[in-house]
């Protein structure tokens, strides 16, 4: 039988008043967190937001979320049979879901 | 109706890699205000950063060397339909852009005082540049990243997506987007636009590059009125990274460690069989992308593949201080993925790494739209059927430095469009939609489309398998619907979705009218029922929308000046 994650999502666009939601993610040893979440993305829930652009590169580093309280890089955290809790970065300013304000004030849209 | 917010600006930069980077550092340069937008983080996305090593320059460093020699390598590569001015431009001022990275502190590894050239396949002398360890891509967008930030002129903006062009008395004069942060419309005005939004690897399921590559620019030039050209020929990676599963590295991280070390590809009864497809390489890298893509697809076929359908990857030959020596820290990066290259082959397999079709431009990266310029891996023609390795960042260099000098030169004459071009409420309209009445699926349906062109209008192509894409594609068409999808409110992935697909169906469908319409074997365009070259087919295929339906034109390859 394939091993199964269970991501506990934190999801919602107030910071005061979000939820989470869980999932069973099938696996194989050796696969990262970010998988997990497009695997839930494409099967579960495509409403889901993430923001990540290279995928399995560790370049854009733009997949930074807290696991189980600590940050981490989504694309390099790799899954683990058990419940992994997932929220967006605490010191960041909430967009929607796993998604923070990560950009620099210059480099946003005003 | 949503009131959008507004920006007003000389030239709009679309993509912050290094050819978007470039042109507005350029265009600014020149005097002219640039917004520089990104749907991501400004230079952080795209396919720049995710370069490994080579960058191809007749710089002579290493050895005697000479821009038209660079040039005979990339129109040989092109398999007969570079377009000769292109292809020139990009070899002519390569080393231009080459220097001017050096001095902004791009760190091109060196040895004994002179900047390092590596021997790539394809080209006749070494010619390639890098930054280690398989640094190149980071250390150029960090190093341009630098320089926008000191330049004047250049406001960045990013999570913002272009959704459509405007335009007005044919000529371009801004572009729609949403702000991904607010999910609110943005118009833009803009006296000059430059698309340097890279290519289409998003449309295949195996693919090298951001998640943000999906063609969009090729859709908004389309139903902007410009011209695209070649966009059959998709260039296959021969040796993407297949397993064991490996994160944290980019897939075509084995690229360096064959430059460097050669290395032996191998079927399942672990014999090199890349001589049997003409090209024999005794533990050197000599095979080109297309032909190595081409055997390794074929090796699978015939039975001889990886357990998990590509080919063995195997250093096993070299002593562990030669690796050590050639990748440093890289070989613990290795480690912690349970790879260790002393014992164990890794396996290998073709991936979507680059297009060598694109928008149509000339030698000042117009588009013949006024107002609408291109540059980077959005152009179209320089590399022909087939691009030489180490010509990517090459051309969004010199691509970008032309388009930003070339746009400011357009700006400084032209006159600001109107308020409201005509068909800027469409593109609001889409953006700010409501939620549906119907619900989809988007991000399996982005799956989907990947699956039907990696099998079907990938490495190996045939007419029923194009045929069959083309009735898929179409149902998707009718399945995505004039509805967006989401919600509209912010970092509304369905919407963005909806959106994206909405581009990634229409180029799709290029690309595979124009396989189909090449009844030929040429480059990396591989037809099983058309396996010659054929003399006729010596043609580049424009493509145009007229009353939304997708047109072909072949026309003859312009020769050599």
């Amino acid at each position: 039988m394939t091993e199964q994650a269970t991501l506990k999502i934190w999801r919602g666009t107030d910071a005061a008043a979000g939820h989470f939601d869980t999932h069973q993610v099938p696996f194989e040893p050796g696969q990262s967190v970010l998988d997990g979440l497009r695997w839930i993305r494409v099967h579960r829930d495509p409403s889901l937001a993430i923001r990540f652009s290279c995928i399995n590169a560790n370049a854009c580093k733009e997949c930074m979320i807290e696991l189980d309280g600590k940050t981490v890089y989504a694309c390099t955290a790799r899954l683990t049979p058990q419940v992994m809790t997932l929220t967006p970065l605490s010191n960041k300013k909430l967009v929607r879901d796993l998604v923070t304000e990560i950009a620099p004030p210059a480099e946003r849209f005003a | 109706m949503t009131e959008p917010m507004r920006a007003e600006t000389d030239i709009l930069v679309i993509g912050s890699g290094a050819a978007g980077m470039y042109a507005a550092i350029e265009a600014a340069r020149g005097g002219a205000k640039v917004l520089l937008a990104d749907r991501s983080l400004i230079g952080r996305g795209g396919a720049t950063v995710m370069a490994q090593m080579t960058v191809a320059v007749a710089l002579g460093s290493e050895t005697d060397d000479h821009w038209t020699h660079h040039y005979q390598d990339t129109l040989k590569a092109g398999r007969g339909l570079s377009n000769p001015a292109l292809a020139q431009l990009l070899c002519e001022d390569g080393p231009d852009c080459i220097r001017a990275m050096d001095e902004w502190g791009v760190g091109w590894a060196r040895k004994d005082g002179h900047i390092t050239q590596a021997m790539a396949p394809g080209h006749d002398r070494p010619r390639c540049v890098y930054v280690d360890f398989l640094n190149t891509g980071p250390a150029v967008s960090k190093t341009l990243r630098t320089v926008v930030n000191k330049t004047a002129g250049i406001t960045k903006a990013g999570d913002l997506c272009i959704v459509d062009l405007l335009h007005h008395d044919g000529a371009v004069v801004g572009a729609a987007a949403l702000h991904l942060g607010s999910g609110a419309p943005v118009i833009i005005s803009a006296k000059a636009t430059i698309l340097a939004t890279g290519g289409l690897t998003r449309l295949y399921r195996r693919n090298s590059a951001s998640s943000n590559m999906g063609g969009d620019g090729y859709a908004l030039a389309l139903r902007a009125g410009a011209r695209l050209v070649d966009m059959e020929f998709v260039q296959f990676f021969p040796i993407g990274h297949l397993a064991p599963r490996l994160i944290g590295m980019d897939p075509i991280m084995w690229d360096p460690f064959r430059y460097k070390l050669g290395g032996r590809l191998l079927n399942n009864r672990m014999e090199e069989f890349t001589q049997n497809y003409g090209a024999v390489e005794n533990g050197k890298y000599v095979i080109t992308r297309d032909a190595g893509s081409y055997a390794i697809v074929k090796e699978v076929e015939a039975g001889r593949g990886s357990p998990h359908g590509g080919a063995f990857l195997s250093f096993q030959h070299v002593p562990e201080a030669k690796l050590r020596e050639a990748f440093g820290p890289v070989i613990d990066k290795l480690a912690e993925n349970g790879i260790d290259l002393t014992k164990m082959p890794v396996e290998v397999a073709p991936i979507a790494h680059y297009h060598m079709g694109g928008i149509a431009a000339d030698t000042q990266m117009q588009t013949g739209v006024p107002g609408l310029f291109a540059a980077g891996e959005a152009v179209g023609g320089a590399n022909g059927a087939n691009r030489l390795s180490g010509n990517a960042i090459t051309e969004a260099f010199v691509f970008g430095r032309r388009a930003g000098r070339a746009a400011a030169d357009y700006a400084g004459k032209a006159a600001r469009g109107p308020d409201r071009a005509g068909n800027a409420q469409a593109a609001i309209d889409l953006i700010s939609a409501g939620a549906p009445d119907r619900e989809i699926n988007t991000a399996e349906m982005v799956q989907a489309l990947q699956a039907t062109m990696q099998d079907d209008v990938g490495a190996l192509r045939n007419e029923t398998g194009l045929r069959r894409a083309l009735a898929e594609i179409t149902a998707m068409k009718q399945e995505l619907g004039e509805q967006p999808q989401g919600d509209g409110q912010r970092f509304d992935m369905r919407r963005v979705d909806w959106l994206d697909l909405r581009n990634m169906i229409q180029v799709a469908r290029v690309v595979t009218e124009a396989a189909l319409a090449r009844t030929e074997t040429r480059g990396a365009q591989h037809r099983e029922d058309y396996p010659d070259t054929s003399p006729d087919w010596a043609v580049n295929q424009f493509v145009t929308l007229r009353d939304g339906r997708i047109a072909l034109s072949p026309e003859k390859t312009a020769t050599a000046a």
